[in-house]
């Protein structure tokens, strides 16, 4: 289920507008209809790139190759035309549309969010605090590395134009689990 | 009430009609105004320029002379501003005085003109008259208030700077005569007769442009329309 | 190093501004530029409710790391050195410089990619790279713009604002291995320095980077950024350099919850950036095994002594202050001869490198006081009181101060204050007279008032002075 109007209130409705300022895309569904909703998203991928601890539920609609980073992939290998990622988030920042990755299980190294070109993350309602004081301070441990993701790369260094997609990936896809009704 | 007013160097010497008017204001709500005649310049532009030790002396000076004063007023925004930070005197620019201490909004005048209004910098980020002398200018029979463009731009005065900086003191001063000019007004008014005379030496080689005016002389005037 | 710091102002600001001036395109260029962000981040500021009081708690922790610098610089280097990272001293620019350049040349790579830094181009590193056979290669789009036109930056955030697009497309043709677009879009250049630079970040062994925040508590550096070049920089080379400026220290983790808040909308005008980067040490398997720290001073510890100027020191680099600088906006970057430009820059090259180096002394004039830097700083830093502070601790010419020492001894006794109105109200009698053809203000005055009235009229002393005025009708009775 894609439609705006599935987006829930409170949290995850600023959560879910303000990532979509950003001209992030912006989906929502249950833990049910999960599976689908990332098969669709990523059916175009040449190869899905996972970070271990991602759970098997994820991938079970996928119909694309996967690619998991058990034995260290390279940036090299990373660089591959037509390459998805699918990770899950530390927490999430409603104020400012923010994810923020640790490294924890299912998000992986930080190169593997960097050089593919497209980005799916997973949110699920609870994981998203309201702003970024909180998220500073739900942060299991600070001294993981960590990157807070706002949108898709972007610059506006050419007569203040916004371009998305510089060097990080041009597309950037969340999708926000809310429990079902 | 009993209300001292510090004229300041600038208007006692080239505008004394603003401080002609801020006396006319004053008596023809029913108060008493004071001229300690031992007052001349707050320090302002002696700190500003870099000269710490006469700015001192010049502070002191209106300490001084205004000693044991319940209330001063002044019709210039940086130079209120001035003492507010370097002295402990009751001192208050004109609209905070009517506004705030005497609870006046309405000061009996008539000026049936179109006029718009410049908040000059210490008036706006300094002192934070808000609307307060733009309330004063409102309840004024007869006058047209009209909304001056970008209005918190600085009008590119800045005391010395005028001189020191001349190129980009005219640059700015050309937008404000721009802005000025675009709203149709008769009279561009502010609260700070240093910027007036900047942002009026610039108009007057605009034919056309408004003529630059203390808002205090407009509070004064009670000529023209019939009600 | 014999050659001036890029902090300092080799051409008095007056000169340097009214040259700038002259260039239209430049003026039109910083006019949009300067309107489009501070429209953005007024809208953006104003929806958060506590941000006066987040501005007063920034400044406050601000004043304790300038007031405990020396213990939590300790802290920060015990913590970063456990996580696994090398610390650094650096006095003074050279010999950061000369770190650096050591350090890259033990990788011995010829080249190293680098994340936008103001406290690498304060010091020059840059030139003292190449200088010894070692290629910088800027990897922020802008920075990377300037770099290709052998130009200097003339803005904090967006450095090649004086840049169009066809000058850009033009740039790279002539510039950029490999560039072959015909297109003067946006999209299609970034898009061409996403190709160029992907290539450079793949094959680098040395990243070098400057840091948003220092936390004393973990060790942790922080890196704030857009495009995602950081990231790379970041992530991509097994050794990576930061050059951190010793005021750049946050005491603990949880100071990073206003300042995060801070930064982006006062910078970009955004809730928050595109991406930011905290990392604490070496991680095994992810991004750099090698990390350097550079702690910088390079005159900061004396600015701390100045309890009337060390504010400066809280700056953030957001650059707010320079997009409501009506000054900045007509004189551009380039005018304050320095890598900080604008109010701040004002205040803090002179500070940095002292008054009497190059022209610094005419920057804290580079300013009406109109107070629109001070109101938009995310650390309440008044720069208006320090700019003043500045002029009356610089030097200043012997004329002006004779002249100033002069009024304000006529000023402070009636009788010769008096006597002065008089003297001016007569003297200038046959110059109300020429006068009169324009309405009663002067087109045309001598020297030094030429100054005045080259650009607009200048005001007569009064027919009759206000205590004249006052003692005809309050005191004749």
């Amino acid at each position: 289920m894609n439609s705006p109007d599935h987006a829930a209130p409170g949290l995850p409705g600023l959560f879910a507008e303000r990532a979509g300022d950003y001209r992030a895309g912006m989906h929502h569904c249950t833990e049910d209809e999960l599976p689908g909703v990332l098969a669709g998203l990523l059916a175009a991928a040449a190869k899905v790139v996972l970070p271990p601890g991602v759970p098997a539920a994820w991938t079970s609609g996928l119909a694309v190759p996967t690619l998991l980073d058990d034995r260290g992939l390279t940036a090299a290998d990373l660089d591959e035309a037509g390459l998805s990622v699918l990770t899950g988030c530390a927490v999430a920042v409603a104020e400012t549309g923010t994810i923020v990755l640790d490294a924890g299980p299912g998000q992986g190294r930080r190169l593997l969010t960097l050089v593919p070109d497209h980005h799916v993350c997973v949110v699920r309602d609870e994981q998203i605090v309201a702003d970024v004081p909180d998220m500073i301070t739900a942060l299991p441990d600070p001294t993981r590395p960590l990157t807070m993701i706002s949108g898709p790369s972007a610059t506006s260094d050419i007569e203040l134009n916004r371009v998305e997609g510089v060097h990080g990936p041009r597309r950037l896809d969340i999708v926000c689990v809310h429990p079902a009704i | 009430m009993r209300i001292a007013l510090f004229v300041t160097c600038l208007n006692d010497a080239l505008f004394p009609q603003a401080g002609i008017a801020t006396v006319t204001v004053l008596e023809r709500l029913g108060h008493t105004v004071a001229f300690p005649a031992a007052q001349s310049c707050c320090g302002q532009m002696h700190a500003n320029t870099g000269y710490a030790a006469p700015a001192r002396q010049l502070e002191r000076l209106t300490e001084d002379a205004f000693a044991g004063q319940d209330a001063i007023v002044s019709p210039s925004g940086s130079c209120v501003a001035h003492l507010r930070a370097h002295t402990a005197l009751p001192v208050y620019e004109l609209s905070e005085l009517l506004v705030d201490v005497l609870g006046v909004t309405d000061v009996g005048a008539t000026f049936p003109h179109r006029v718009t209004y410049h908040p000059t910098c210490h008036g706006l980020r300094m002192l934070r008259l808000g609307d307060r002398p733009t309330a004063l200018l409102r309840a004024v029979r007869g006058l047209d208030l009209v909304d001056l463009p970008e209005p918190e731009q600085c009008c590119g005065f800045g005391g010395t700077f005028a001189l020191k900086n001349a190129a980009v003191s005219g640059a700015m001063l050309a937008d404000k005569c721009a802005s000025a000019a675009s709203t149709g007004a008769e009279y561009l008014a502010a609260a700070d007769n240093s910027c007036l005379a900047h942002i009026g030496g610039g108009l007057a080689r605009h034919p056309g442009a408004p003529k630059p005016i203390h808002y205090a002389e407009i509070l004064a005037a009670t000529g023209g329309i019939r009600e | 190093m014999s050659r001036q710091l890029p902090i300092v102002a080799i051409t008095p600001f007056p000169q340097a501004a009214a040259h700038e001036l002259a260039d239209t395109q430049l003026r039109a260029n910083l006019g949009r530029a300067t309107r489009t962000i501070r429209d953005k981040r007024a809208r953006v500021v104003a929806e958060v409710a506590d941000w006066e009081p987040m501005r007063d708690r920034a400044a406050a922790v601000k004043d304790e790391v300038l007031d405990n610098l020396d213990e939590l610089l300790a802290r920060f280097e015990a913590a970063a050195v456990a996580a696994g990272a090398t610390v650094h001293h650096a006095a003074d620019a050279a010999r950061a410089n000369a770190i650096v350049t050591e350090l890259v040349q033990e990788q011995q790579a010829d080249h190293v990619v680098k994340i936008k830094s103001m406290a690498t181009q304060e010091i020059g590193l840059n030139e003292a790279l190449e200088a010894a056979g070692i290629t910088p290669i800027e990897t922020d789009l802008a920075e990377l713009i300037v770099q290709l036109a052998d130009d200097t930056p003339s803005h904090i955030l967006v450095p090649a604002i004086h840049y169009n697009r066809s000058q850009i497309r033009e740039l790279f043709a002539r510039r950029m291995p490999g560039f072959t677009a015909t297109s003067d879009e946006p999209a299609v250049l970034a898009g061409a320095a996403r190709e160029y630079l992907r290539r450079t970040f793949l094959a680098a062994k040395v990243a070098v980077c400057g840091a948003n925040f220092a936390i004393a508590e973990t060790g942790s550096l922080v890196i704030v950024e857009s495009e995602g070049n950081g990231r790379m920089c970041l992530t991509l080379p097994e050794t990576l350099i930061a050059v951190v400026g010793v005021e750049k220290l946050l005491p603990r983790f949880a100071d990073l919850g206003d300042f995060l808040r801070l930064l982006p909308r006062s910078s970009t005008g955004e809730r928050m950036n595109p991406y930011t980067s905290i990392f604490t040490g070496v991680t095994a398997g992810d991004g750099p095994q090698r990390l350097h720290i550079v702690l910088l001073d390079n005159g900061r510890t004396q600015v701390a002594q100045d309890p009337a100027g060390r504010a400066a020191l809280r700056c953030i680099r957001c650059s707010a202050c320079l997009n409501v600088c009506p000054v900045y906006e007509r004189a551009g970057g380039h005018a304050y001869g320095s890598v900080y430009p604008g109010p701040i820059g004002a205040i803090l090259s002179p500070q940095l490198t002292g008054q009497d180096a190059g022209f610094n002394k005419t920057l804290p004039f580079a300013s009406t006081l109109c107070g629109a830097c001070y109101d938009v700083c995310p650390v309440k830093i008044n720069i208006p009181e320090i700019l003043v502070h500045l002029r009356q601790t610089g030097p200043k010419p012997a004329a002006e101060r004779a002249a100033m020492s002069t009024l304000s001894w006529v000023m402070r006794d009636r009788r010769r204050w008096r006597a002065a109105l008089r003297a001016a109200r007569s003297g200038s009698a046959p110059l109300r007279l020429i006068a009169r053809r324009h309405g009663g203000t002067l087109r045309r005055a001598p020297w030094p008032l030429s100054a005045w009235t080259a650009h607009r009229d200048a005001p007569l002393p009064a027919a009759e002075s206000f205590r004249d005025w006052w003692r005809r009708t309050h005191e004749q009775s």
